[in-house]
């Protein structure tokens, strides 16, 4: 390998590159790398085994359980790693689903991830309840969908991954049995869990710790089954070789993103409004979306009419900024956002932009400073 | 929205193009037709059934529903306005 370099193009006059898709994955916590450098020497034995590299390996494991038990305000018996956010969703749901006495309907919002509308199509049936423009589930509709007899899960996610607006998962208050799953990966650290859920989901490399370590949630006494081939781990919700390492570094990470969210969110949630605000106001044709104040602090989408959405994130890329897209022409399947489609706006054009923890006032206004022009030039191409 | 039963005054084939093309043609059509005539946008691609009426709700035209062109194709229905096209 010859001069191998992790330079990426070049950000704003010459600067490194503007990263502004924290919620696809963010960067890795300082409180994580430390603990991950240290942990991958101390934490590498079984933590099945009895001899002393083994119980230095399991004594990480409970640790990392204790302190994401304690940043998330539950019982460390109830915390379970798996081997992504995804895996958690599945086997959250699922699990409720093969535990369920009642049948095997899932109500869910139009609107969940497709991990969620994933495991639905894989392992049950499903019942999409309509969300309103800001793509907001009402809580009446959920409760009022999930009263038949073969319902045996309500889904309803913490705060949508696409367009940032949060739901009203503390204020369902569902019938006798039903349980309640939350998909909480897009907000898990940067805000309290919701009350009234018996399963809950998140993802570590969505608040800054490694990839590879999911959070499952499982609340004492919830009627939740393996929905999985069992495995002879440590816990027994979950299958394969703990990675006790990165589940350290996860619970590192969201122990100071915790302790840190009440500085972060406000910095944050005014940041994003600048942009909602000077988008909306210096680019023609442009709808900014989901819930103006109800939302993740972060995280900010709009489309713009004309565009395509894949010129438009190599545009903005070329010119220093990384931002995500939920156009049909940027997805695999070349169809367009559920979620968009779901609120019924604009699904081409579309940019999602989140922060990273440490994100400016510089690096938003030097976005919003070059957005109008990539737009202006890119209409011009097709000759609007 | 069922747009059955609506007269076009004229049909933009967009069956072959792709997103956001088919809003793109839309657009630069609108004039084609006096205020209160319908162009029908006929597109096979997935993303025109949301975008349409999101055009119509950004531009102020009135989104009048979908129905088929001859060939069974998706056909969208949109009512002119006013006069700016794009």
């Amino acid at each position: 390998m010859s001069n191998a370099s992790t330079a990426g193009p070049g950000g704003p006059a010459g600067d490194r590159p503007v990263d502004l898709d924290a919620a696809s994955s963010t960067t890795l916590h300082p409180a994580a790398r430390e603990v991950l450098l240290a942990a991958l020497d101390r934490g590498y034995a079984d933590p099945r085994r009895l001899h002393g590299n083994a119980r230095n390996a399991r004594l990480l494991l409970d640790n990392a359980r204790e302190a994401t038990a304690a940043a998330l305000g539950v019982r460390p018996d109830e915390v379970t790693f798996t081997s992504s956010g995804t895996d958690a969703v599945h086997r959250g749901l699922l699990g409720l689903v093969r535990g369920s006495r009642r049948g095997d309907l899932v109500v869910h919002s139009a609107v969940e991830h497709s991990a969620v509308l994933h495991a639905v199509e894989w392992g049950a049936r499903g019942l999409s309840v309509p969300v309103d423009g800001q793509g907001r589930a009402d809580a009446h509709d959920v409760v009022g969908a999930a009263t038949g007899h073969d319902v045996a899960v309500v889904a309803l996610q913490t705060a949508n991954h696409e367009v940032g607006t949060l739901q009203d998962v503390g204020a369902l208050e569902l019938s006798d049995g039903v349980p309640l799953f939350t998909d909480a990966c897009a907000s898990m650290g940067r805000l309290p869990l919701p009350d009234g859920w018996a399963v809950a989901a998140g993802s570590a490399h969505k608040w800054g710790g490694p990839a590879g370590v999911g959070v499952l949630l499982v609340r004492k006494g919830a009627r939740w089954r393996n929905p999985f081939p069992g495995d002879d781990r440590v816990d027994e919700r979950t299958a394969g070789f703990e990675n006790v390492p990165a589940a350290l570094a996860a619970a590192a990470a969201l122990q100071a993103v915790v302790a840190e969210r009440d500085e972060v969110n406000p910095r944050h949630h005014a940041l994003v409004d600048v942009v909602r605000r000077r988008v909306a106001a210096e680019v023609p044709d442009v709808e900014v979306v989901g819930d103006p104040d109800v939302r993740l602090p972060h995280l900010v989408t709009f489309s713009c009419l004309y565009l395509d959405g894949e010129a438009l994130v190599h545009e903005l890329d070329r010119r220093g900024f990384g931002i995500a897209s939920g156009s049909a022409c940027t997805s695999s399947t070349l169809a367009p956002s559920h979620v968009l489609e779901a609120m019924g706006v604009l699904t081409h054009g579309n940019v999602r932009l989140s922060l990273q923890r440490d994100a400016t006032r510089a690096q938003v206004d030097a976005f919003c400073d070059a957005l109008p022009d990539v737009v202006r030039e890119l209409r011009a191409r097709v000759g609007l | 929205m069922s747009g059955r039963g609506t007269s076009v005054d004229l049909e933009l084939d967009c069956r072959d193009l792709r997103c956001p093309m088919p809003i793109i043609e839309l657009a630069r059509h609108l004039a084609d037709v006096e205020p209160g005539r319908v162009i029908g946008v006929v597109a096979h691609d997935p993303a025109a059934r949301a975008d349409v009426p999101a055009w119509c709700r950004m531009r102020e035209q009135e989104y009048v529903g979908e129905d088929v062109a001859d060939d069974g194709a998706p056909r969208y229905l949109v009512r002119r306005v006013r006069g700016a096209a794009s």
